[in-house]
Formats: structure tokens, C-alpha cells, sequence
């Protein structure tokens, strides 16, 4: 029999008359509900927390000058706890200069001799470098991550980010150097067919769900294949998508620089207005999500779709809604990266934003907000990582690391709970789910 | 074994589930736990069971201290419980689960598959539970899974059976063959603890009786005590325990259902496969008047409300709501023609568990005008509506944002009430509407349903609580085998109805009904209380409930003649002309 720790709102305890039973939800519900649900904020952040303490250990304990040190600890104890620290600490540091603010750049700003040779050289610019880096490497997994995240309050896993974006970027390329507008239009019509290329892809697999009941994690990941060598053999045709004289370089022609993405900051600095789109979609989202129609049935069909049949929603036609928007997302996410940073397309640039961007709305526990700042944190990783790797020579893969265990720890919530002895908040989760009975 | 529970408390944050309980259980008596939703009856049976621990209060077994620390602690102590919330692994059989953490085993640490198919069979004959040893647990029916769960706790050999809730999934029948198999186990010389909120049920079985209300112990009385007292110390306040009602005045026949059929879902009791679910049904309902559908549950009542819902397809027939046709009509299209749904099972078909009140009350308007306006949502209007219908139909609640899985039972369904009625409806479906609710939420539902009929709504009430059919009806289909085996007034005699219910003595007069589990397996002893045929109203304290399967099969001074309706279900048109109709004093 489940027992019930009460949340803060106090109710009676509402167990002794479920007399009929409940239904068992599927498994995929199951996982889902313990992760989004079992999280409250404190464990997520002490989750990214515990990743950064254990990525710390490991980046001192694979340097040869702290394991040095360690053989002897006991001569010289000081010694080693003063190497593993600043070992660690070199690489965090170097993170943070990469991502978010390096003071060299001040000081190097103040030797400048005038402002108007500063502002022409980059020197202030370079003052704002690490910021701007860090929104220029997030805003394609904020809109991947919406993607993703959309999916999830319906229901869906989208495991096919990658495979829209590959949609998205396949006709926003064409778009963008085989077709010539004048300069506004030319980026909105990119981003637009960024937006349906994505959106069709989730199209497919919505209509296969719908129609046949096809689980959407086999389609989409068989989607992704499918992409992925359609488009390498796309690049590699010049009739089709391939640069004139590449030389095998499975690259597309340049865009035309009316289709570029507008720099908010100046020429030096890579923001673009890219990042305003992600932000605004991330608004959007939550707008579509808790104040329409359209978001309330994708809720309710995501948390007890028979209620949602009984109360006279279609299910099927949900699913394609859904699958609609988050393949657009997706495919905005390409958008962004092809008319913000690259201006071209190759066959690796859809890159792990497939991925990362299931993990980044697992991070964000399926809201836009979250959703947004954990984009912003696996940014700044990203951001900061290159210039770890050149001032303190730990490789950048400590990084994938650190994303990988904040994904395991934010995955087990218990866990993290275990470390820090935290009470259940809620008694929500797998194991409630697991202790009820079910009905036929 | 001599159980006493001394002052037993357990807390969860600030609310306190059990407040110094005292509770003694004797050998070779059956003791009930009577109280409302919330009144602390599962958890106390949880610590006796080991679930959880209480925070004071000690256990005795036999005058010994005992500490409970896991269920395996309490079966080892020969206490046995059966769980409201079945306990069974859906995707095993049913010899698995009975046999589960007890296996027998060949050499080699094998599993005896026939060792324990013949335990299991031998077990269900010797207690009359009538189940397949090799039937896939998640294909049976709920009653059968029942049956399961209880066999579970008889193969331990336990000394002391707590059973909670087990009559809220039973058929009247079923019932009746629960408490010959609880009267055989303690004059074997075991305890039995039986937790329900069923006041004739616990008349009817307990030695003695101990009411809780809110976590402490409110009295102990006998079961002769009459139904009024015992409400009233449940609930803390003087319950009608019958809501009085006026004639029906019926209008104009708003559903006409004509020779449905539904074709069948899955598998059904041992033995029996329905080739149809519903079976050539044909019914009008008029406005104003109450059709109780009355039957065993599985035989067809369920299809029958989900095909009307447009959540089954059909077959063949038609189906009419006000001269509409609506036999291919999407759930939704039915919903806005008029017709209001409340489900059978509330929390999987009814409600969203996490979201809260106020989106629940708009779940199948959320997008029409005032709710919405285009693609938006109109959350000022849908908040005040929620509000509204919170005080209209007294929700206990913190507020309107609470999730509904946080409410009661009765309150649950109160929501799904004020949903459904709120709007402005033709034809009000309920299906088992007061299906483990309390006293006091069963009697709102009632007030409830019969207001909505003297509002010239037409009310299909599926039920397979007799009580409630006699009470709310106007007119009684009973339903069989997916057809219809008669249409009676509500003063006809349980007895009668209860073969009906079985198939005998209708229009079809199947294979004697052996398949189905209604009809007990011993005809031989009368049931408690059953009167002389055709007295109606008879000052018999006993529960009406397990009467039915009272009288021999084919017993013909039953009336069979009286039964003689024509062949196909047409059934007796327009109650309308008889307004005195004589509701039967269910006992």
C-alpha cells in the first residue's frame, strides 16, 4: 500500500477508497514522472553541483604533476591537497574566463588608447567574448531543448531532434544560397523553412503514431539514420547540395550573407539574433503551454490520455500537433546555427544537439525557463572548454564528463538524495507508482 | 492468536492518521473497521502489517510484545492481509501469484509448475473462489483478481486476515460468497479484521464493530446497532441514509438505442468468452426518469456506456440522443449534442490526477467561449467557474489549484459531478457513480442525480449496488450476457432481480447460467433475511445485498411467468402513467 508523505498542501490522506483500482501507466511514464517529478529544484542543482565536485576530482587526479604530488602525501600533505586544488580550480577558472567573464580582457582594455581604438580593435568587445560565446553555444540547444521538451508534457519522447534539425538545415541552406531576396525577407524566409523542414520530419513521425501506433523513439531514431546519410549523399552531389570545387568536402555553398543572422553586438562578437529567437520560442512555448487550448489538451494528453479521450479530445490528432511543433523547433535550432555561426552546411554540423537536447530538457524538467537555463549552463561548458584545454591543457572531453555524470545524478534523484540525506518532498515518482495495484 | 493494538499513533507531517488507537482482535471473531474515506482504517492495518511503522503505541500477540518491522515479519506471525490495491504481477498467472514468495520447487531449485496449479485448484474448490490456475492475471476481470489476492493470503495459512475493502470490486453474489468463506474461516478458529465503509455489509458479517473517525477511535458497538447510529458516528453527524424523491414525471424519450451491439474487448470469467459485449440492446430513456441498469459487472455494462460515450465502436444498431443520430459521433461531438459521462473508474477515465481542480472542471470545455476565445485560454473564467462549483457542491479543498489526486474519493467525484452537470446536459451516463465513496459523498451523489432528473435530464445509471439501483430508479434493466433479460419496476423482488441478474427466468434462458460467478456454488443455504417471495418492504434487519443468490435456480413459483416478456428486449413503454412508484426500502 502506497504511503503518502504530504506535500505542503495539507489534504487528507486520499488512499482508503480507490476502490476500483488504478490503471497502470505505461513504463515510458513511469521513467518520465520519476525524473521531471521526482526532482524538486534543490536536487537539480545540487545534482550539477555533485557533477562539478567529481569532475573536479577527476581532472586533479589525471594530471601528472598532482599524482606526483600524492606519492607523497605523507611527507608532504599540504603539498598535494594545495596541487589537487589548484589543478582543479586552473581548469573550473579557465571555464568561467572562457564562459562568462575573463579579467585579462579588462586589463588589457585599459591599455588601449582611446576608446574609439578599442571599440575598433575588438578590445572591448573581447570584455563581453565569453558571455557572448556562451548565448551563441546555448541558443541552438534552447530550441533543441524546447523541442524535446514539448514532446515530453505530451507524452512523447522525441528522441528525432537530430533528424529535424537536419530537415531544418537541408531546406534553410537551399534557401539560403539557391534563391535571392532582398536582405530582411531572405532571413525570414530561411528561418521559416528551417522551421518547416523540422516541422515535417515530426510530421512523419506523428502520422506514424497516430496511424499505426508506432513507438515514437524507434521512428525518430531510425529518422536520424535516415537524415544523416541523406545528407552526406546530398552534399556530395553537385547537382544537389554540394560546394562547387569542395573536393570531396561534403560541404554546401555559403548562404548568401542576406540570409545571415543580424549580430546584436558588433562585428567582433558572435551573438546573433539567433539567441532573441530562442528566447522568444522559449516564451512562446511557455505561452502555448499553460495558456491555450492547444497546450491544455498536449497536457492532458501527455498525463491520462483515456481521461482525455472521455473528455472529447483526439488523441491521435494531439500527437500529430505535437510532433508538428517540436519538429519545428528542431528545426529552428538548424536555423540558428546556419544563419548565426556556420553559413554553411556540412555533414557533421548537426552534431550533438540531438542529444544534448534531450538532456537539457531532462535538466530543465520539461519547462520553458528550465529548459532555457540549462541550455545556458551546457553553453557556458562549452564555451569555456577550448579555453581550459589551451591554458591548462586538460582536454575538453572533462566537459562531456561533467555533462555526463549532471545527467546521471539529475536521472536518479534518489541518489543525489541519498548524498546530501535529503527527506522525500514529494513521494512521487517510480516507487508510489510501482506499490499500486492496477485494473484490467 | 489474540491481537491488541494499544495506542497506536503514526503521523505524516502535521496530519495524524492514527491518534492512540486501541483495537483488540480476538481468535475465532470477525471485527470490522468501520469508517469514512481519511479515517485512518488503511493505516492502521499498514503498521499491524509491517508497511510502515507507528510513531507510538505497541502491538500484542497473545499478550507478547510484537514488532512488526516488513510484511515478511507479519506473515511469519500469521497475519495475512489483502489489499484494497490489488497486489499482483499483472503479466503472471494466476498459480504465479498465489504461489509468489512461496514457490515449490523440484531438484534443481525448479519451479513444480504442476505442484502449484493443483495447489491453487485445490485451494479455490475447498474456499469456493472459482479461478483458473492458468489464466494471465491482467486479462481477468477485477472481481476474479479479487479472488486471487485473497487466495494469496489463505495459502500462507495466516491466523489473522485483515481485509481491506474487499467487497468494493464484488458483485452482490461474490459478496455473499466472501462472507460464507470469512464465517468458515473463523469458526476454524481465525481472526478476521474487515475495514469497509459498507454499514449493511458490516452488519451483516462483523461480531462486533469499531468505528474510527479521523484517526481515533469513536466507539465499538454490535452489529445489531441500527444503520442511523453507526452512520452517525462515522460521519460525525446525522446522514439520510435514503434520499427521498418524488415520481418521475417523464417527458419526451431522449435516447433510443436500437438493437446495439458492441462487438467484445477481452476474455471474461473462467470457462466463458462473450462473442459480443452488447448483444442487440434496444432502450429508450425519456427525460425525467432514471433507468437503473442493474447486473453483475462484466457483462456488458461497461461497453455499454463507453459505446454510448463513443469511446467503443459499433457494431451495428443506432443510437439516438434527441432525435440525433449519433451512432458514429466522436466522444467529443457527443459530449457537445449532450450528454454528460461519468465514468466508471474516476482516476483513469474521468480526471487528470496532477493537474488541479480548476483545469479538471473544464476538461471537455476548456475550448469553448467563456473558457477560451480562439487559441487562449480564459483563466479568469475558468477560475471562477471552479470556484463556483467548489461551493455548489462543497469540495473539501485548500483551493482551487490543488491536484485532484490530492482529494478523497467522495470529493474526486464531486468534481467530475460538477464537471458534468455543470453544463447544460440531455442524457447523464453514470456508471457506477458512487463506487467507493462514503457514506456522506454517496448520499450528496444521490441528492445530486435525482435533482438533475427532476430537471427533465434523462439518467442512465449503470450500478452493481442494488441498494442504489432500488433507490434511484424509476425503471430497472437488468443486463446479462450483453442483453437485456427484463425491464421491472423498482418494486420488484430482490430475489426475482437476482435471477435476472443471473440470466434465469428472462427472456433468453441461457445454460443456466454457470458461467457466471452470481450464482454461488451452494444453493442450499438460504441466504440471511431473504423474505417470502413478493412481500415487498419487510422489516428485515438483514442486508438485502447477499439475497440474491438466495433461492434455487429455477425456482418456479419465482414468478417466471411474471417474467414472461416477449422474446426480444422490447421492453414496457412509459413508465409515465404510473406515479406512485414504490421505492423499496432497501432493509
Amino acid at each position: 500500500m502506497s504511503e503518502q508523505a504530504p506535500a505542503p498542501a495539507p489534504a487528507p490522506v486520499p488512499q482508503d477508497d480507490r476502490s476500483s483500482g488504478d490503471s497502470r501507466p505505461p513504463f515510458s511514464r513511469v521513467v518520465l514522472d520519476a525524473v521531471l517529478e521526482g526532482n524538486s529544484v534543490v536536487v537539480t542543482i545540487l545534482a550539477i553541483f555533485t557533477a562539478i565536485v567529481l569532475g573536479g576530482l577527476l581532472i586533479a587526479f589525471t594530471n601528472t604533476t598532482v599524482l606526483h604530488a600524492w606519492g607523497n602525501l605523507f611527507s608532504n600533505p599540504g603539498n598535494a591537497i594545495a596541487q589537487a586544488w589548484d589543478a582543479a580550480s586552473g581548469a573550473y577558472v579557465a571555464i568561467f574566463e572562457g564562459a562568462i567573464f575573463n579579467p585579462h580582457t579588462v586589463s588589457a582594455l585599459f591599455q588601449q588608447k582611446s576608446m574609439s581604438v578599442a571599440l575598433h580593435d575588438g578590445a572591448l568587445s573581447a570584455v563581453f567574448n565569453p558571455l557572448s560565446e556562451t548565448c551563441v553555444q546555448a541558443t541552438p540547444l534552447i530550441l533543441a531543448g524546447l523541442s524535446v521538451a514539448v514532446a515530453f508534457r505530451a507524452g512523447l519522447f522525441n528522441i528525432g531532434a537530430e533528424s529535424q534539425f537536419i530537415g531544418g538545415a537541408i531546406l534553410a541552406t537551399w534557401l539560403g544560397y539557391g534563391v535571392s531576396l532582398p536582405p530582411v525577407i531572405h532571413v525570414i524566409v530561411c528561418v521559416l523553412g528551417a522551421f518547416v523542414g523540422g516541422a515535417v520530419l515530426g510530421w512523419i513521425v506523428g502520422v506514424l503514431k497516430a496511424r499505426t501506433g508506432a513507438h515514437e523513439v524507434i521512428v525518430t531514431i531510425m529518422l536520424n539514420y535516415i537524415m544523416a546519410y541523406l545528407l552526406a549523399y546530398l552534399l556530395s552531389k553537385p547537382s544537389l547540395l554540394e560546394e562547387l570545387g569542395a573536393n570531396g568536402n561534403l560541404i554546401s555553398p555559403n548562404i548568401a550573407s542576406n540570409a545571415h543572422l543580424p549580430l546584436l553586438a558588433g562585428t567582433h562578437l558572435r551573438i546573433n539574433a539567433g539567441f532573441l529567437l530562442a528566447l522568444a520560442c522559449a516564451a512562446g512555448v511557455w505561452w502555448l503551454m499553460s495558456r491555450s487550448t492547444l497546450g491544455f489538451e498536449f497536457r492532458t494528453v501527455g498525463a491520462n490520455p483515456n481521461a482525455a479521450r472521455s473528455a472529447g479530445m483526439s488523441v491521435p490528432r494531439t500527437w500529430i500537433m505535437v510532433m508538428l511543433i517540436a519538429g519545428g523547433l528542431a528545426g529552428l535550432s538548424a536555423s540558428t546555427v546556419i544563419q548565426g555561426t556556420d553559413f554553411s552546411l556540412n555533414f557533421q554540423s548537426y552534431g550533438t544537439y540531438g542529444i544534448d537536447a534531450i538532456t537539457v530538457a531532462l535538466l530543465g524538467r520539461a519547462r520553458p525557463g528550465g529548459v532555457v537555463l540549462a541550455a545556458l549552463l551546457y553553453g557556458a561548458l562549452h564555451a569555456g572548454a577550448p579555453l581550459m584545454q589551451a591554458s591548462t591543457g586538460v582536454p575538453v572531453d572533462i566537459v562531456q564528463v561533467i555533462q555526463a555524470l549532471i545527467v546521471m545524478f539529475v536521472a536518479a534523484p534518489p541518489l543525489v538524495r541519498a548524498i546530501y540525506r535529503l527527506r522525500a518532498v514529494r513521494a512521487g515518482g517510480t516507487g508510489q507508482v510501482l506499490s499500486k495495484g492496477w485494473r484490467t | 492468536m489474540n491481537l491488541e493494538l494499544q495506542g497506536i499513533t503514526k503521523r505524516f507531517g502535521s496530519l495524524v492518521a492514527n491518534d492512540h488507537i486501541d483495537l483488540s482482535v480476538s481468535t475465532g471473531t470477525i471485527h470490522a473497521l468501520l469508517g469514512e474515506n481519511g479515517a485512518g482504517k488503511t493505516t492502521l492495518m499498514n503498521i499491524l502489517y509491517g508497511l510502515t511503522q507507528p510513531d507510538e503505541g505497541t502491538i500484542l500477540a497473545d499478550g507478547q510484545p510484537l514488532t512488526v518491522h516488513s510484511p515478511k515479519d507479519a506473515i511469519a506471525a500469521g497475519i495475512g492481509m489483502v489489499h484494497q490495491h490489488f497486489m499482483l504481477v499483472p503479466v503472471f498467472t494466476v498459480a504465479e501469484n498465489v504461489t509468489l514468495g512461496d514457490e515449490q520447487t523440484r531438484p534443481l531449485g525448479l519451479l513444480d509448475r504442476r505442484r502449484m496449479r493443483r495447489k491453487v485448484r485445490e485451494l479455490s474448490e475447498r474456499y469456493g473462489l472459482r479461478v483458473e490456475p492458468d489464466a494471465l492475471t491482467e486479462d481477468l476481470p477485477v472481481g476474479v483478481q479479487q479472488r486471487v489476492e485473497i487466495l494469496k493470503a489463505l495459502v500462507r495459512d495466516a491466523q489473522v486476515l485483515i481485509l481491506d475493502e474487499p467487497t468494493a470490486v464484488l458483485t452482490p453474489g461474490e459478496t455473499e460468497d466472501l462472507f460464507r468463506i470469512m464465517r468458515e474461516l473463523r469458526e476454524s478458529g481465525r481472526a478476521i479484521v474487515f475495514i469497509s465503509h459498507k454499514l449493511k455489509e458490516v452488519q451483516a458479517i462483523a461480531d462486533t464493530i469499531t468505528i474510527l473517525r479521523r484517526g481515533r477511535v469513536v466507539g465499538e458497538r454490535p452489529p445489531d446497532t441500527s444503520e442511523d447510529e453507526l452512520a452517525a458516528l462515522m460521519v460525525g453527524r446525522s446522514v439520510q441514509l435514503r434520499v427521498s424523491k418524488t415520481a418521475a414525471k417523464p417527458g419526451r424519450v431522449m435516447l433510443d438505442v436500437r438493437d446495439l451491439v458492441v462487438p467484445a474487448g477481452h476474455e471474461g470469467l473462467p470457462g466463458g468468452e462473450h462473442t459480443a459485449a452488447v448483444n442487440g440492446l434496444s432502450f429508450r430513456v425519456r427525460a425525467g426518469e432514471i433507468l437503473g441498469v442493474a447486473g453483475v459487472q462484466g457483462n456488458g455494462q461497461t461497453e455499454l456506456c463507453e459505446a454510448l460515450m463513443g469511446l467503443l465502436p459499433v457494431a451495428s444498431g443506432s443510437v439516438h440522443l434527441n432525435d440525433h443520430d449519433i451512432t458514429h459521433a466522436t466522444p467529443g461531438g457527443r459530449l457537445r449534442a449532450g450528454i454528460g459521462y461519468v465514468p466508471e473508474d474516476r482516476q483513469q477515465d474521468g480526471l487528470v490526477g496532477s493537474f488541479p481542480i480548476s483545469e479538471n472542471v473544464v476538461l471537455d470545455t476548456y475550448n469553448q467561449p467563456p473558457y477560451s476565445s480562439g487559441l487562449a485560454l480564459n483563466l479568469r473564467e475558468i477560475r471562477t467557474t471552479a470556484e463556483a462549483r467548489v461551493q455548489e457542491f462543497d469540495i473539501r479543498t485548500q483551493s482551487i489549484s490543488a491536484p485532484v489526486e490530492t482529494l478523497s474519493g467522495g470529493n474526486q467525484q464531486k468534481v467530475i459531478l460538477a464537471r458534468e452537470v455543470g453544463r447544460d446536459v440531455r442524457l447523464l451516463l453514470a456508471s457506477q457513480p458512487t463506487r467507493g465513496l462514503d457514506v456522506g459523498s454517496i448520499e450528496f451523489v444521490h441528492r445530486r442525480i435525482i435533482e438533475e432528473r427532476d430537471r427533465g435530464v434523462a439518467v442512465v445509471l449503470v450500478s452493481s449496488e442494488l441498494d442504489e439501483i432500488y433507490a434511484l430508479s424509476d425503471r430497472i434493466a437488468i443486463m446479462y450476457e450483453g442483453r437485456f433479460t427484463g425491464f421491472r419496476k423498482p418494486d420488484v423482488p430482490v430475489e426475482e432481480l437476482g435471477l435476472l441478474m443471473a440470466g434465469i427466468g428472462g427472456i433468453d434462458t441461457p445454460e443456466s447460467g454457470e458461467q457466471d460467478s452470481a450464482e454461488p456454488a451452494a444453493p442450499g443455504a438460504p441466504a440471511p433475511g431473504a423474505p417470502a417471495p413478493e412481500a415487498p418492504a419487510p422489516e428485515v434487519p438483514a442486508p438485502e445485498t447477499p439475497a440474491t443468490g438466495g433461492p434455487e435456480p429455477g425456482a418456479p413459483e419465482l414468478g417466471a411467468p411474471a417474467t414472461g416478456a416477449p422474446a426480444t428486449a422490447a421492453e414496457p413503454d412509459s413508465p409515465g402513467d404510473d406515479p406512485t412508484v414504490s421505492i423499496r426500502k432497501p432493509t
